[in-house]
């Protein structure tokens, strides 16, 4: 019997056609627009104006605070201006824009491709060197790892959780990078594991997966204190809570984080950016992002820069196809259709989905029949319905007594729902008002 | 069998009179005073309890009126002035009158002026789209169109025109509560002081992008050109950040600026056709000012023509 979390939860159709394209390298682009805001938290402060020259893993927008993050260059070049760019947000937000020149990287990077094992440096100089380099949870949730591995000291760690699990739909890029750089992750891991002083560290993966568990589990016996574990296939396994419920059997309390359980949840992806950056000195400015879709002639697997239009992955995976309705940034379940395809890639994009027009149009709403389906489904206990109708009405204090807060917006509620109610987008609404009671009620 | 009939009428009166002495006395144990003016104040409010006041209901807003000292801060913007001096006169305070104020909106851009470049079809809520994306335009500032503040509004006073998209504000019903302004995401609608003959000038447009930028987004917007702060006499006009604001206090509707704004993003409203203004051709040639020369000859160009 596999592992899975006990509470609601959905199996939308997989239509994970790029699991078997290897990652390919982009071709550089032209002209790089790298926003300046892409983790959550303060959005760090350029350090570079019109007509500096910049190589590739060079910093040129400084964190401005605990929660926030350090930017790299992608490329190098000649800064062209910093201004507002329409982003992933919807809205245009300042970027800086690089015209390309040549590929000079910085000295400091060290471009060898040999595996180095031995971690050299100290848990405190690793938190600094992740801090530095600018790495975000890049699950797509983009949190500052360095604030993840800063326990305060009243709360005690005993296990990392490894985030392979890839719950979206569709989406391939962890599932390539588990396969491709398993080694490198598996030294990542290590280095988490000392930042953190834990002696255990979960790597869970879901089932539809068996490539990589099969490879990983192979390598992972050099690696002392790092076990795998296949799940069941169930949406939203991916979210933290759900996948430390899934693996370890401990449930966060609401309104509470990880650490309140004494466990720390990071994503594969950042766990080989966090290799990267310590056994290489390589800040983090580019990812794998998988470009795929049911139309879509060549779904691929690309390890792109940050700031790389969107329209170049279309271009290299075949181009967009005729009955496109809708080009999404991230997964069907979560992520957020695109207003423009020059919308640059950013650290949190783990894929860009092109949807053809008949999946991608909303059911017709009409009325809710209280069949409590979105009840059955929601992995935290909500009652979606109910939370729906209070935002509507704006009842505010009913909503925050509710548990508006705990939910973590996967979006099951609204894909399970018969009457095509847009439950989740009422509720986050209902959320981001909650949220500011809460904010003005501290101050 | 009468007998029964008369203990029973005795019993049941004899508790009921026990009750009502100890109901008597608990209720003036427990007594809560109220002052008699606040209900005297509810009665002169409206009961609109549209919160415009900025309390919860009329009730609420009386409650507060009693209990200060100065009324100044107070105003009901259903009620108006003549609400206000009941008031006060109930309250024994000073109360100074405020100009009335009417919602406008400050956006033209419909289809026509403001291409949509993209669909949006999910929830129908400003709120909810303007939490999404930009909108379905390529000016992030504008008019959403999905009627939040027609969904707030107690009085009749807003709705979207078909054609245009875009909300319309019926002078006569607004009663300036403001409803419409918390709820719109783009603070779009603004509360203006109220003209002789509902007569308004005002930049319909908020969009801060450069003058390109908003050009090639909406035919109609602001491009902060700031020739309507030159032709100003009255220094009414101030530009922030690519983007007009007429002040409603100083401005004495003169139109200069209207007729100056090179996309005719100031609305004149409810102004008599401009051809009855000069009356007398004789007069304009006296006047020492170019400007009223030049409009008054291309009145006058036009009339003919």
């Amino acid at each position: 019997m596999l592992k899975t979390f006990p509470k609601g939860g959905v199996h939308p159709a997989e239509g994970k056609y790029s699991a078997n394209s290897a990652i390919e390298v982009l071709p550089l682009p032209k002209q790089v627009s790298i926003p300046i805001a892409q983790h959550i938290g303060a959005p760090s402060k350029p350090l570079v104006a019109k007509g500096d020259k910049v190589k590739v893993g060079d910093k040129i927008a400084e964190s401005t605070g605990f929660v926030s993050a350090n930017i790299h260059s992608s490329v190098s070049g000649t800064v062209v201006k910093v201004d507002n760019i329409l982003d992933s947000t919807g809205y245009k937000r300042p970027c800086v824009i690089i015209g390309v020149e040549g590929d000079e990287w910085n000295e400091s990077i060290d471009r060898s491709t040999g595996l180095k094992k031995e971690i050299s440096l100290t848990d405190k100089e690793i938190i600094n060197k992740i801090n530095e380099s600018g790495i975000v949870g890049l699950g797509g949730a983009t949190f500052p790892s360095h604030v993840k591995l800063s326990i305060p000291d009243d709360k005690k760690i005993d296990v990392l959780i490894i985030n392979g699990v890839e719950c979206e739909p569709y989406l391939t890029s962890d599932h390539r990078l588990m396969i491709e750089k398993a080694e490198e992750m598996l030294v990542g891991i290590q280095i988490l594991m000392k930042a953190l002083g834990v002696n255990l560290a979960l790597i869970g993966i879901e089932n539809n997966k068996p490539d990589a568990i099969e490879h990983i589990k192979k390598l992972v016996k050099d690696y002392p204190g790092i076990e795998v574990h296949a799940l069941k296939v169930q949406y939203p396994q991916g979210g933290e809570k759900q996948l430390i419920k899934a693996l370890i059997n401990r449930e966060v309390p609401s309104g509470g984080l990880p650490l309140d359980v004494g466990a720390v949840v990071h994503n594969v992806g950042t766990a080989f950016a966090v290799y990267e950056a310590v056994q290489k000195n390589k800040p983090l400015f580019e990812r794998v992002v998988t470009l795929t879709g049911k139309s879509v002639k060549k779904p691929s697997n690309f390890m792109v820069r940050i700031g790389t239009p969107t329209s170049d992955l279309i271009e290299a995976a075949g181009g967009l196809p005729e009955d496109t309705g809708k080009v999404i940034n991230g997964g069907p379940m979560m992520g957020k259709a695109l207003n423009s395809l020059d919308v640059p890639i950013v650290k949190g994009a783990s894929g860009i989905l092109i949807m053809p027009v008949e999946l991608s149009q909303r059911k017709k709403e009409v009325n809710c029949i209280r069949c409590a389906k979105c009840v059955s489904v929601c992995a935290q206990g909500l009652e979606p319905y109910l939370l729906n109708r209070l935002a509507q009405l704006e009842k505010n204090d009913k909503l925050e007594t509710d548990g508006v807060m705990d939910c973590i917006e996967c979006g099951s509620c609204a894909y399970i729902c018969p009457a095509g109610l847009p439950l989740l987008d009422y509720i986050r609404l209902g959320k981001s008002r909650v949220s500011q009671i809460i904010r003005s009620r501290k101050q | 069998m009468s007998a029964t009939i008369l203990f029973t009428i005795i019993s049941l009166s004899a508790i009921g009179a026990t009750a009502a002495i100890i109901l008597y006395f608990v209720a003036q144990k427990f007594k809560v005073y109220e002052d008699p003016r606040i209900d005297q104040v509810d009665e002169i409010l409206p009961a609109a309890n549209c919160g415009g006041c900025g309390y919860p209901g009329c009730r609420g807003f009386a409650e507060a009126m009693v209990k200060a000292d100065d009324l100044s801060p107070f105003y009901c913007p259903v009620g108006g002035n003549e609400t206000m001096a009941q008031v006060a006169e109930v309250l024994g305070k000073a109360v100074e009158a405020k100009d009335p104020q009417v919602a406008v909106v400050r956006c033209s851009g419909s289809p026509t002026h403001r291409e949509r470049i993209n669909s949006y079809d999910g929830a129908s809520s400003c709120a909810i789209s303007s939490s999404l994306y930009s909108g379905e335009t390529g000016c992030q500032f504008g008019c959403l169109g999905l009627g939040d503040c027609v969904d707030v509004c107690d009085f009749d006073a807003i709705y979207i025109d078909k054609e245009t998209g875009l909300p319309v504000v019926v002078d006569d019903n607004c009663t300036a509560c403001g409803a419409c302004v918390k709820a719109c995401p783009n603070v779009i609608i603004e509360l203006r002081k109220k003209n002789k003959k509902d007569r308004k000038i005002f930049v319909s447009c908020v969009n801060h992008d450069k003058g390109g930028v908003a050009k090639k987004a909406c035919k109609v917007a602001c491009i902060g050109c700031s020739k309507c702060v030159k032709v100003c006499p009255y220094d009414a006009i101030t530009m922030d950040n690519f983007c007009a604001f007429i002040d409603a206090n100083k401005c004495k509707l003169c139109r200069k600026c209207a007729t100056e704004c090179p996309t005719n993003a100031i609305l004149e409203i409810n102004f008599p056709p401009k051809k009855v203004k000069p009356a007398n051709p004789a007069e304009g040639k006296e006047t020492p000012k170019a400007e009223s020369k030049e409009t008054n000859n291309n009145e006058i160009n036009k009339k003919e023509g």
